[in-house]
C-alpha cells in the first residue's frame, strides 16, 4: 500500500480508536497527559511501520497493544508502578502483575466515562474543559480545535498543556465520581458538551447551512455518553435537545445569510431524522421515570415545536407549562422572558406583559435588547401603540446586530404610523 | 458529514431467508459499536423486493409506469442501510471496512455513499460563494 494511503487510513483509525486507547492507558498510568503521550507514541510507530509492513488485521488492537507495552515499560522504568500500587493500596508483588490485557478491556465504556469526567473536571476552566475534551475524546488535533474556535493554534496548545498540568497538580483521580458527587459532576460534563454545542451554534450566525464541527462533536459526545451512561435522564435530555436544535440548521438562515426565526422557518427543511432521534431520546429519558431536569425540560419544549407541522399548530399551553417547570428547576431572567412569550402565545399578551413587567428591574437585562423588543410586541398586540413605539426604539438602540436593529426600527415606525 | 453504508441484496435476502444467528449477533455488536462511538444515525433492513413496486417514467413528461416486484438482478437491489455521521471520509471508510460481511457466503457487498449536504443542493451562486468563503476560513490541513 502507498504511504499516503496508509496514513489516510491511520487518520480514520485514530479518530475511532484514540479515545478508547487514551482512556485505557489513563487507567493504567493515572495521568491523562501521560496517557495521551503514550497513545501518540504508538501512533507514530504505526505511521512509521505500517507503510512497510502493511496494515495489521486489527489495527485498533495493534495500537492498543503497542501503547500498552509502552505504558508498562514506563511504569517499570520510573518505578512509578510501585508508588502507584501503594497509593492504590495494592500489594507489591512482582509475580502477580495485574493482567493489563484484561484490565484494558472496556466492554461497558467505564474508562471512557472516567475520561470524560476527568476532562470536564471542575478544577479546570470552561475553556480548558472544552479543549481537553475535544482533544482526548474527540481525537481532534490542536489545529482543528483552534480553527473551530477561530483562535490561534498556540493558544489552544497552551490551554491543553495547562489543563493537563492542572489535573496532575490537583491529583484528580481517574474515576467515575462517588455517588455523593455524581449529580454535580455529571451536570458539569453536560454543561461542557452543551457549551461546545452552543459555541458551534453561535458560529453559524454568519450564514452557513453546514452544521459546524463543534455542534457535530458535541452531538457525537452526547450520543456516546447516552450509550455509556444510559441510566441518566439528563444525558438523554441533553442529547434530545441537541438533536432537535440541530434538525433546524438548514432552516435557520436565509440564502442571503439573515437569521430566520423559529416560527418563520420552512419546516420542510428541518431534518426529520434528527427530530425523530430527539423524540426517541426524550422517550428514553421518560422511561427512567425520574424527575425532569433542565435539559429534559428544554428538550421537551423543543419537541413541542418539532411536533407542530405548522407554526399555528404549536402547543403553547404545554410550552407555557414546561417553562413554568423550567423556571422552578433552573430559574433565570432569560427563562422568565421566554416564559412570558409562551404565556402570551397561549393566553394572550396581557398575561405575558405581567411577567415581562416584573423583569423590568432585572439588572442583567439593563442593556438586553430582547426585553424591550418583547415588551413592545406585547404592547403592540394590546393596541398601546405609543408605548410599543418607544420600546422598539429602545430595543433598536441596544441591539448589536445591524440586521436586528433595522428590523426593530421598522417595527417602531410601523407602530407609530398605525 | 453523513455517509450511507448500503448493503446489497442477495438471492437469500431476496428469498426472505433470515441471516444466521452468528451473523445477526455480529451485526448487533457492530451497530452497538457504532452507537457507542456516537456515530450511528439510523440503521434499517428492508423487505425483499417481492413486496415492492417500481415506478418509472419512460416518457419525458409522460405517465408513470408501475411494475410490481420481485425484481431480478439481486446485486442491484438494496437489502438495508446504515447511516453514520462522521468527521471525515477516511473515518467513514474505516467504519465501513469494519462492518461484518453482511451475508457471509460470498455474495456480501457493501456500498459506501456520501450524503449530500445542504450547500451542495443550493443553486444560489451568491450563497455558494459565501459558503466557500466561510469554508476557506476554517479549512484545516489533514493530520500531519
Amino acid at each position: 500500500m502507498k504511504k499516503s494511503a496508509v496514513h489516510r487510513s491511520i487518520d480514520g483509525i485514530w479518530r475511532i480508536e484514540s479515545p478508547r486507547i487514551i482512556a485505557g492507558l489513563a487507567r493504567m498510568v493515572r495521568d491523562v497527559g501521560l496517557a495521551e503521550d503514550l497513545a501518540q507514541d504508538a501512533l507514530i510507530v504505526a505511521l512509521e511501520r505500517w507503510p512497510e509492513t502493511g496494515m495489521p488485521d486489527n489495527p485498533g488492537a495493534w495500537l492498543m497493544t503497542t501503547a500498552k507495552r509502552r505504558a508498562i515499560d514506563h511504569l517499570r522504568r520510573n518505578k512509578l508502578r510501585d508508588r502507584k500500587y501503594e497509593e492504590l493500596g495494592w500489594e507489591i508483588d512482582r509475580q502477580h502483575e495485574p493482567d493489563w490485557d484484561e484490565a484494558l478491556d472496556d466492554p461497558v465504556g467505564d474508562d471512557l466515562l472516567r475520561l470524560i469526567f476527568t476532562t470536564c473536571h471542575p478544577v479546570l476552566s470552561a475553556e480548558a474543559q472544552v479543549a481537553l475534551t475535544l482533544r482526548l475524546l474527540g481525537g481532534l488535533t490542536t489545529e482543528e480545535i483552534a480553527s473551530a474556535f477561530l483562535v490561534p493554534e498556540p493558544t489552544v496548545a497552551q490551554r491543553i498543556v495547562r489543563a493537563k498540568r492542572t489535573l496532575a497538580a490537583a491529583r484528580v483521580p481517574f474515576e467515575v465520581p462517588p455517588k455523593a458527587e455524581l449529580a454535580a459532576r455529571l451536570s458539569s460534563v453536560l454543561e461542557v458538551i452543551y457549551l461546545m454545542f452552543n459555541e458551534g451554534y453561535a458560529a453559524t450566525s454568519g450564514g452557513s447551512w453546514i452544521r459546524p464541527m463543534l455542534c457535530d462533536e458535541a452531538l457525537r459526545l452526547g450520543r456516546m455518553l447516552a450509550e455509556i451512561a444510559p441510566d441518566e435522564p439528563e444525558v438523554h435530555g441533553l442529547v434530545a435537545l441537541m438533536e432537535i436544535q440541530s434538525s433546524r440548521f438548514r432552516a435557520r438562515v436565509s440564502p442571503s445569510g439573515e437569521p430566520i426565526l423559529l416560527m418563520d422557518q420552512n419546516r420542510a427543511l428541518w431534518d426529520h431524522l434528527l427530530i425523530r432521534r430527539g423524540l426517541t431520546a426524550i422517550e428514553r429519558a421518560e422511561r427512567l421515570g425520574r424527575a425532569f431536569g433542565p435539559y429534559l425540560i428544554q428538550a421537551s419544549i423543543a419537541a413541542c415545536h418539532a411536533r407542530a407541522r405548522t407554526a399555528s399548530e404549536t402547543d403553547w399551553v404545554r410550552i407555557s407549562a414546561l417553562y413554568d417547570a423550567l423556571s422552578q428547576v433552573a430559574p433565570s431572567p432569560v427563562v422568565e422572558l421566554n416564559r412570558a412569550v409562551a404565556l402570551s402565545m397561549a393566553f394572550g399578551p396581557e398575561v405575558g406583559l405581567e411577567v415581562v413587567d416584573a423583569l423590568m428591574q432585572e439588572p442583567s437585562f439593563k442593556n438586553y435588547h430582547l426585553l424591550p423588543s418583547v415588551r413592545g410586541d406585547f404592547l403592540m398586540k394590546l393596541g398601546r401603540k405609543q408605548e410599543a413605539c418607544s420600546e422598539f426604539n429602545r430595543a433598536a438602540s441596544l441591539a448589536r446586530n445591524e440586521k436586528e436593529r433595522e428590523l426593530l426600527l421598522r417595527r417602531a415606525s410601523e407602530s407609530a404610523a398605525q | 458529514m453523513r455517509f450511507m453504508m448500503i448493503v446489497k441484496s442477495t438471492k437469500d435476502s431476496e428469498a426472505g431467508v433470515m441471516p444466521s444467528q452468528e451473523l445477526f449477533d455480529a451485526m448487533a455488536r457492530y451497530n452497538e459499536e457504532l452507537a457507542r462511538a456516537g456515530v450511528l444515525v439510523a440503521a434499517e433492513g428492508l423487505h425483499p423486493s417481492s413486496s415492492a413496486i417500481r415506478i418509472s417514467y419512460p416518457e419525458p413528461g409522460g405517465k408513470a409506469k408501475v411494475v410490481d416486484g420481485p425484481f431480478t438482478e439481486a446485486k442491484e437491489l438494496i437489502a438495508g442501510f446504515t447511516l453514520i455521521e462522521v468527521k471525515s471520509r477516511v473515518e467513514a471508510i474505516e467504519w465501513a471496512m469494519r462492518m461484518p460481511d453482511p451475508h457471509g457466503f460470498g455474495e456480501g457487498e457493501v456500498e459506501l455513499r456520501q450524503v449530500l449536504e445542504a450547500p451542495e443542493l443550493t443553486q444560489d451562486s451568491e450563497a455558494l460563494a459565501k459558503e466557500l468563503e466561510m469554508r476557506a476560513q476554517v479549512t484545516r490541513k489533514p493530520r500531519s
